[in-house]
């Protein structure tokens, strides 16, 4: 969103496209992580975006109190965000298993204030910007700027989408954790352990919301509190693809992340952030499936 | 009904009695939010603990009450009763039409909806500047009077807002005991048994929801008039989250309940200065602990486990 010369009306919407498709494809990954633990155990995980919190605010820590090189202080805040995942379905969802879904709300909203307010005491209040993954001279495309993390951002997205795609199409666990969400008492009956699939859910929703958060760290900073904005337009993107884990949520994503850039380009960056959620309420209200149900979507 | 009324008349007596005790101190206007966030508690408890409908928004209901009513009565002159009146009005008119799509969802839907509505409230105070200040604030709003009679002190502040927060536990306490409370029940437990057995499910939810939007509007619009100010800081997620702490701990579905957990969850922050900033995490660990270990809250939770530690002795009385 480079004002420093008049563009024509073109290039200034391939700007708004191009910073768009990078905010959707974090979106997507988000998304991905509700999808992956909602159709593992039917429960919405309002902590998902602080696990997108830890992830950048993790590796500015490692990158600074422990001097790690950029790579490692990254696979560091991965590490360690997986592993308070794995400890939050240990120690808040597991005991809770035959809860209502008004407990398992207020359970995980527990946690997400938990895990936020004890970030805020560990690290303080402070916004941090993680360094770039490779400089942040613009590259000049198609009339519009872009910078070298956008491309990082869409790069590792894609390959991500593309790991777990492989993973949960011809893996044994990959598939365990379908049969989980297609029928867990079924599931349960052909010895797949259904508790572990559950905890192996947190486990990649986790990392996979560490890898979001770190991704855009460069880019718009982090703090204690990104979380919040983070998870709820990534739970946006999962609702429009109707909570499949797959193509549906990614396209969620984009869908969400082009509005998005294109409402606060033409009409509002004020109301950057209200966009949405006015789409989430519609999409709520209008078709609470998701738009592509009538597509091929997979429920993992 | 007699235990309700007695009751009633020991929470009014104390009501009367604590300002004599406390009076001039700074626990005084401790007690004025307690009031205000007592009827926050018991509007929402409504909606969440009878109904079984969850709102992640309502601290939107009860900024739309403070602004409005501060925008009418400082920026055009409107009567402040007036102004609280027409605010009111217009947010419950408003949560009984957002109220047919919002509560036609269950569960996680519903928590995001309200959820994004509440948030877009919030947006909309923040960036409205010039109707609302924006995020420096709205200031200069003027008392609630009556004659002469302004109420701008602290003792006065808090006769007013526990006058309210006292009719607010006569109308919940009666709405609970009528046909609609064991209609509302009725929903919570299964809402197809409920339609079964007459219950428009449908209009009811939503006519509650627009209830609880009220009552939350004049405590918000009580708040502007008490306080002379108000900002965005302090209807946002987390005031919301705050709300559905003080009903979880004070027991979901006791009126009595709700106004226990706004005490406590009003008074314990202003009690612990010393953690101010821990307070975000208690709220985190009460609301993981009591739905763990104490679903029923405080109220139904603490006689049970009197239960259990002494079972012998209850058994020969």
């Amino acid at each position: 969103m480079d004002n420093a010369y008049p563009m024509n009306i073109v290039d200034q919407l391939t700007q708004y496209l191009f910073s768009g498709l990078a905010s959707g494809a974090i979106y997507a990954l988000i998304g991905l992580g509700f999808a992956i633990i909602y159709n593992a155990t039917g429960i919405i995980n309002f902590a998902q975006g602080e696990f997108v919190m830890l992830g950048g605010m993790f590796s500015f820590f490692l990158l600074q109190s422990a001097k790690a090189p950029l790579a490692l202080a990254i696979i560091g805040a991965i590490l360690l965000t997986t592993l308070l995942g794995l400890l939050f379905e240990r120690l808040a969802i597991r005991p809770l298993k035959s809860a209502s879904p008004l407990s398992l709300v207020i359970i995980t909203i527990g946690g997400s204030i938990l895990i936020r307010g004890l970030a805020m005491l560990v690290w303080g209040k402070d916004t941090h910007a993680l360094p770039s993954f490779s400089g942040s001279d613009p590259i000049e495309l198609a009339g519009a700027s872009l910078l070298p993390q956008h491309l990082w951002i869409v790069a590792i997205t894609v390959v991500v989408i593309a790991v777990s795609k492989l993973f949960f199409s011809y893996t044994i666990s990959g598939k365990a954790m379908r049969a989980c969400s297609y029928n867990s008492r079924a599931a349960s009956l052909i010895g797949i352990g259904v508790r572990r699939m559950v905890l192996l859910s947190f486990v990649i929703s986790s990392a996979m919301g560490s890898m979001a958060g770190i991704i855009i760290a460069p880019l718009t900073m982090t703090s204690y509190d990104v979380g919040i904005m983070l998870g709820l337009k990534g739970f946006c993107a999962a609702i429009i693809g109707g909570m499949s884990s797959g193509f549906g949520t990614v396209m969620g994503g984009v869908i969400l992340g082009v509005l998005e850039s294109l409402g606060a380009g033409l009409i509002s960056s004020g109301y950057k952030d209200a966009i949405a959620f006015v789409i989430l309420l519609l999409i709520l209200f209008i078709r609470p499936q998701g738009l592509f149900k009538r597509a091929e979507t997979e429920r993992v | 009904m007699n235990r309700d009324l007695v009751k009633f008349v020991v929470l009014a007596v104390i009501a009367v009695v604590a300002p004599l005790a406390l009076s001039g101190s700074y626990l005084m206007s401790v007690l004025v939010f307690v009031g205000i966030h007592a009827m926050l508690a018991i509007a929402l408890n409504l909606l969440l603990g009878f109904a079984g409908q969850i709102s992640l928004g309502h601290a939107g209901f009860f900024g739309l009450g403070a602004y409005a009513s501060g925008i009418l009565s400082a920026t055009y002159g409107v009567n402040p009763w007036l102004a609280m009146v027409i605010t009111a009005l217009s947010v419950a008119l408003l949560a009984f039409i957002v109220g047919f799509p919002v509560l036609k969802l269950k569960g996680h839907y519903l928590a995001m909806a309200t959820l994004g509505l509440g948030i877009i409230f919030y947006i909309v105070f923040n960036e409205a500047v010039d109707l609302t200040g924006g995020p420096s604030g709205f200031s200069g709003i003027p008392p609630l009077k009556i004659g002469s009679f302004a109420f701008d002190g602290d003792i006065k502040n808090y006769g007013l807002i526990w006058a309210f927060t006292m009719g607010t536990v006569l109308l919940s306490l009666n709405l609970a005991n009528s046909r609609i409370g064991r209609a509302l029940c009725a929903i919570h437990d299964s809402e197809v048994a409920a339609r079964v057995m007459g219950v428009n499910v449908r209009l009811l939810k939503v006519q509650i929801f627009a209830l609880s939007a009220f009552i939350s509007s004049i405590a918000g619009s009580l708040y502007a008039h008490t306080m002379g100010f108000v900002s965005p800081t302090s209807f946002g997620f987390n005031f919301s989250v705050e709300l559905v702490t003080m009903v979880v701990v004070g027991g979901l579905g006791t009126v009595y309940g709700s106004l226990i957990g706004a005490a406590i969850l009003t008074l314990l922050p202003e009690l612990l200065r010393a953690f101010q900033d821990y307070d975000i995490v208690i709220y985190g660990l009460v609301l993981i602990l009591m739905t763990m270990f104490m679903p029923g809250g405080l109220v139904r939770g603490i006689p049970a486990l009197f239960a259990r530690l002494l079972p012998t002795r209850r058994q020969e009385g």
